[in-house]
């Protein structure tokens, strides 16, 4: 690390080496969380924070052991609780910029509570979910996005679950910004880490993470190269959505359902294509319920809203409101009441 | 009716009275109550309260269970509990009269809203056709019994102020009040204020105040003019030491002790909490404190509560959560997680009857084994548990004091008893109270570099508290088990093997910061009654009534339960019997004996009631024969 005195801010020039500890990873060889961990250490040195102001908070489970390698302030908390803990971090001290990095079973079984309500009041914190679609640390029990009829040691005729979405949980809590990446693509994810953490207020990231041991290539048909231009679309703000190995497909609106069309036929032009719009809630509902095979899935920002104000911000405001009335301000006046009386 | 017509009535001067209020819980008892109480405080008397209601907020109309009920006793000389028998009642429907009667003395003053014992109400309260309590002829000969029409003079006193029958008849309580303030010389001028402030001032209702003032005064008058008492009760101002003083109940206590342990740390203090009754007016009391740098944040559960609070703490401010005992049970885990990170925490607990959901507008005091076991393996924890309703503000400032210097949870045992119950308080002058010194590291405290998170105070074993935000003492913590010193994850079997017995040791060694055991009476003898917590009260009015009967019984009160003062075996040891009555079936009793193989005597009671200091004096005179 080498400080250079930038004019305002005084940042020290990191490198992804600064923002990692003398801790050996403990992740199964292969495992997708190496890398995510990879670029959140090469994205961290170009968000703007000097290291002593991040924190990263996690629960229990494989993507819980993140804070332990990320050479800045951290916390692993206990089992889905890591949102509850972060709203305290940020409430304590909205200076820093605080994160969170669980897995499915944290954020959305155990702890999903934690993830609705966090969501609503608009913390600004980033929350970074490694959906793996499995329980990885206690082996290979299915977890809430697993698909249903999923054959693990808890479910040996299939899982009877219906999962969850998550996208389709964040639009309902009024999530202000909500994205979507793959463990493989670094370069997205480079931009998704940034982007999730220049944002004001909450925002929601789902990674679709490898687990190599209990529920390899659950996301293979969107991570790999042969396939993932037809399966997946990549979201631009302003642009239309097209997708293929050709470019050549795209999404239209009908009514309010979503429908796979081919460019150039029965008539359809660039011009009927769904137009994506960060800004539109109803848009990353629509987008939340496009799923693979019938769907390519959306990829990118899907929704981002930065006018909503943030609950640390209003808490915040509150209480400099309340001094600044500079009324009763005495401790003393305070403990004695307005209804005390004098024994002489 | 001119007043030169009254024939001036005989006073009667008493030391002590016991009253008691009670209605449907829509009567506004609780409200007349508290302004008996306001008002007897500013005459001078001490005084001690009982607000006693259900659960249900609106029970159906003239139901029994709908009941509220709101006691208070006023003396002349000292008190500490609001008392057993009922020397006074004012009974605003049968339902309350049905509840109530029981408790009132033989002899003593029953006075009832006649108006509301028809055949409809008391049918209501379960009372057998045809049967009225007010033409039983034993309760009329058992009791000074004063029907009174209530509702019809309140209804013909404001008759002309042009106010709807709603309205008015909402006034009923203060009519009642009136002739109460007459029996006992009380003045209404407090009152009178009170209720232009409520409803004139704060709401903008001027004809609301004015009509409650109106039957007010109209209650005393007709005090005054009937025939109905036969004597008047003078109970003259107590002698007090000079100074200023206060009603106070616990919960605000509680929310005054930790705004104050706040500023004496020069700290923020963030506070979350998710709803619970009798905790929730600690979370509203606290909320309008936000010029004091107090943040309140309503959770959406009691283990996110209590993990904002550990966030918080982690972050730097005082992490303060509230709950009652089920939602402490729902904390548990988090706790250990506190303890183990080793972080300043409290944790209050207003207890309540349980388990389950209990009787949670009923107090009790069975919340003592779950503060210091309730949690997985071995996570001992700092537990102090507030005397009395004025207690509590020491108490809450000792908490984050022991909190912030032990790096440890410390869980606060308050209960409904002492939490909604007030007395009067001679308030302190806070400039008088101690810092909490607290030393956050930096940089330069690490002049080799390396901080080592896990490093320790030698003679406090406390770690230090490094927040974020400081530049190279990045560090991680987390609920794996640490290495010492280094705090790195560590799986090593001596490691794992000190490193809890160093947390239980720090635990242990609060001891030496914490005040010794005081004996009330003499220090070694026959008989030691010991208590904790809320019971203090009752225990000590119930001892000194023995002593004065001649018997040899000396007291102890334990505010400390984790760890107990260090001169706790040897108080004990200097007695042959140790007593210990517990609002539960003997958990002090458990670990008493369990740490200091001294037998114990319980005497337990768990009705959701605090202890009759009667009931107390002959369970302690049986326990002293055994």
């Amino acid at each position: 690390m080498s400080t250079i005195e930038s004019k305002e801010t005084h940042l020290p020039v990191y490198t992804a080496k600064d923002f990692t500890t003398d801790q050996d990873v403990r992740w199964c060889p292969g495992c997708g969380d190496y890398a995510v961990l990879s670029a959140m250490r090469k994205a961290m040195p170009d968000i703007g924070r000097k290291k002593e102001d991040v924190v990263f908070v996690s629960g229990i489970g494989c993507a819980a052991r993140f804070p332990y390698y990320m050479d800045t302030y951290g916390m692993h908390s206990i089992h889905g609780r890591a949102l509850a803990v972060a709203t305290g971090v940020k409430c304590a001290n909205p200076d820093l910029a605080v994160n969170v990095v669980s897995g499915d079973g944290d954020l959305f079984s155990i702890g999903g509570n934690h993830t609705i309500h966090t969501m609503r009041r608009n913390l600004d914190i980033s929350i970074f979910l490694l959906n793996n679609k499995i329980y990885g640390l206690t082996k290979g029990q299915y977890s809430p996005t697993s698909e249903e009829g999923k054959i693990t040691p808890s479910t040996p005729v299939g899982s009877i679950d219906h999962p969850v979405n998550p996208i389709a949980v964040s639009v309902a809590a009024g999530c202000s910004f909500i994205a979507r990446g793959i463990d493989v693509d670094m370069k997205g994810l480079d931009h998704l880490i940034k982007r999730a953490m220049a944002h004001k207020g909450t925002s929601f990231v789902e990674v679709y993470q490898d687990c190599n041991i209990f529920n390899h290539k659950a996301w293979w048909y969107a991570s790999q190269k042969e396939t993932r231009s037809e399966t997946t679309i990549e979201l631009t703000h302003g642009e239309p959505l097209v997708f293929g190995s050709q470019q050549d497909k795209g999404i239209r609106l009908v009514g309010v359902r979503p429908e796979v069309v081919t460019i150039g036929q029965n008539g359809v032009g660039m011009d009927d294509l769904l137009v994506h719009d960060e800004a539109d809630l109803n848009l990353a509902y629509i987008y939340s319920q496009m799923a693979h095979p019938e769907f390519p899935e959306p990829i990118g920002v899907l929704h981002a809203d930065p006018s909503k104000p943030t609950y640390n911000e209003l808490l915040h405001e509150q209480i400099e409101s309340s001094k600044q009335s500079g009324r009763n301000m005495d401790l003393q006046t305070l403990v004695t009441g307005n209804e005390s009386w004098e024994v002489h | 009716m001119a007043s030169d017509q009254l024939i001036e009535k005989p006073i009667s001067t008493l030391e002590t009275v016991v009253i008691r209020f009670c209605g449907d819980s829509g009567d506004g008892m609780q409200l007349t109550g508290g302004q008996f109480a306001e008002t007897s405080a500013l005459f001078g008397n001490d005084f001690a309260t009982f607000p006693d209601f259900p659960a249900e907020i609106r029970a159906p109309k003239g139901t029994t269970f709908g009941v509220s009920g709101f006691q208070l006793q006023f003396s002349s000389s000292d008190i500490y509990t609001p008392g057993d028998r009922v020397n006074a009642i004012v009974a605003m429907n049968p339902a309350g009269l049905k509840v109530n009667l029981p408790d009132v003395e033989p002899g003593g003053i029953v006075i009832v809203n006649e108006d509301e014992f028809t055949k409809v109400n008391l049918s209501k309260c379960g009372y057998p056709d045809g049967y009225n309590p007010l033409e039983d002829d034993q309760i009329a000969s058992t009791y000074n019994l004063v029907k009174v029409p209530m509702s019809r003079m309140t209804k013909e006193s404001l008759a002309d102020s042009g106010m709807g029958a709603k309205d008015i008849n909402k006034c009923r309580n203060m009519f009642a009040l009136g002739i109460v303030y007459w029996l006992y010389e009380r003045p209404v001028d407090a009152t009178k204020s009170y209720l232009i402030q409520k409803f004139e001032k704060k709401k903008g209702l001027p004809k609301i105040a004015e009509i409650n003032i109106r039957a007010l005064e109209a209650g005393y008058y007709f005090g005054e003019t009937t025939e109905l008492f036969a004597s008047r009760y003078r109970v003259p101002p107590a002698k007090q030491e000079p100074g200023t003083y206060r009603q106070i109940s616990g919960n605000e206590a509680t929310v005054l002790g930790l705004v104050t342990a706040a500023q004496k740390a020069q700290k923020p203090l963030t506070y979350a909490s998710y709803p619970i009754t009798p905790a929730s007016n600690v979370l509203h009391g606290l909320s309008n404190l936000k010029r004091f740098g107090i943040k309140t944040i309503q959770s959406e559960d009691e283990i996110a509560a209590i993990c904002t609070a550990i966030g918080a703490s982690f972050a730097g401010d005082i992490g303060v959560t509230g709950t009652s005992g089920p939602g402490l049970a729902l904390k548990g885990e988090a706790l250990g997680l506190a303890m183990m990170l080793e972080l300043p925490l409290v944790v209050v607990d207003v207890q309540r009857s349980g388990p389950a959901t209990g009787m949670p507008t009923k107090t009790e005091q069975a919340d003592l084994l779950q503060a210091m076991f309730g949690r997985h393996c071995e996570s001992p924890v700092i537990v102090v548990a507030p005397r009395s309703p004025a207690e509590c503000f020491n108490i809450a400032i000792e908490a984050v004091r022991l909190s912030i210097k032990y790096m440890c949870p410390v869980i606060y045992l308050s209960d409904g008893y002492i939490a909604n119950g007030a007395e009067p308080w001679k308030v302190p002058d806070v400039s008088s109270i101690p810092a909490i010194e607290i030393a956050h590291p930096t940089m330069a405290d690490i002049p080799d570099g390396g901080f080592k998170p896990y490093e320790r105070n030698s003679e406090t074993l406390a770690r230090q508290w490094a927040i974020p935000g400081t530049e190279g003492l990045e560090h991680r913590v987390g609920s794996l088990e640490k290495e010492a010193e280094s705090g790195n994850v560590s799986y090593d079997p001596d490691n794992h093997d000190a490193m809890v017995r160093v947390r239980a040791e720090k635990v242990a060694r609060a001891a030496e910061s914490i005040p010794p055991l005081e004996v009330n009476g003499e220090t070694s003898g026959e008989t030691l009654i010991l208590g904790w917590g809320g019971t203090y009260g009752s225990i000590t009015t119930a001892v000194r009534e023995l002593r004065n009967a001649g018997h040899q019984v000396s007291s102890a009160h334990l505010q400390y339960l984790n760890p107990f003062p260090s001169n706790t075996e040897e108080v004990l040891r200097s007695f042959k019997r140790v007593i210990i009555p517990e609002i539960n079936l003997g958990q002090l009793s458990l670990l008493i004996r369990s740490k200091f193989l001294i037998n114990t005597i319980g005497i337990n009671i768990v009705k959701g009631q605090p202890f009759k200091v009667e009931t107390l004096v002959e369970e302690i005179k049986e326990a002293m024969n055994s």
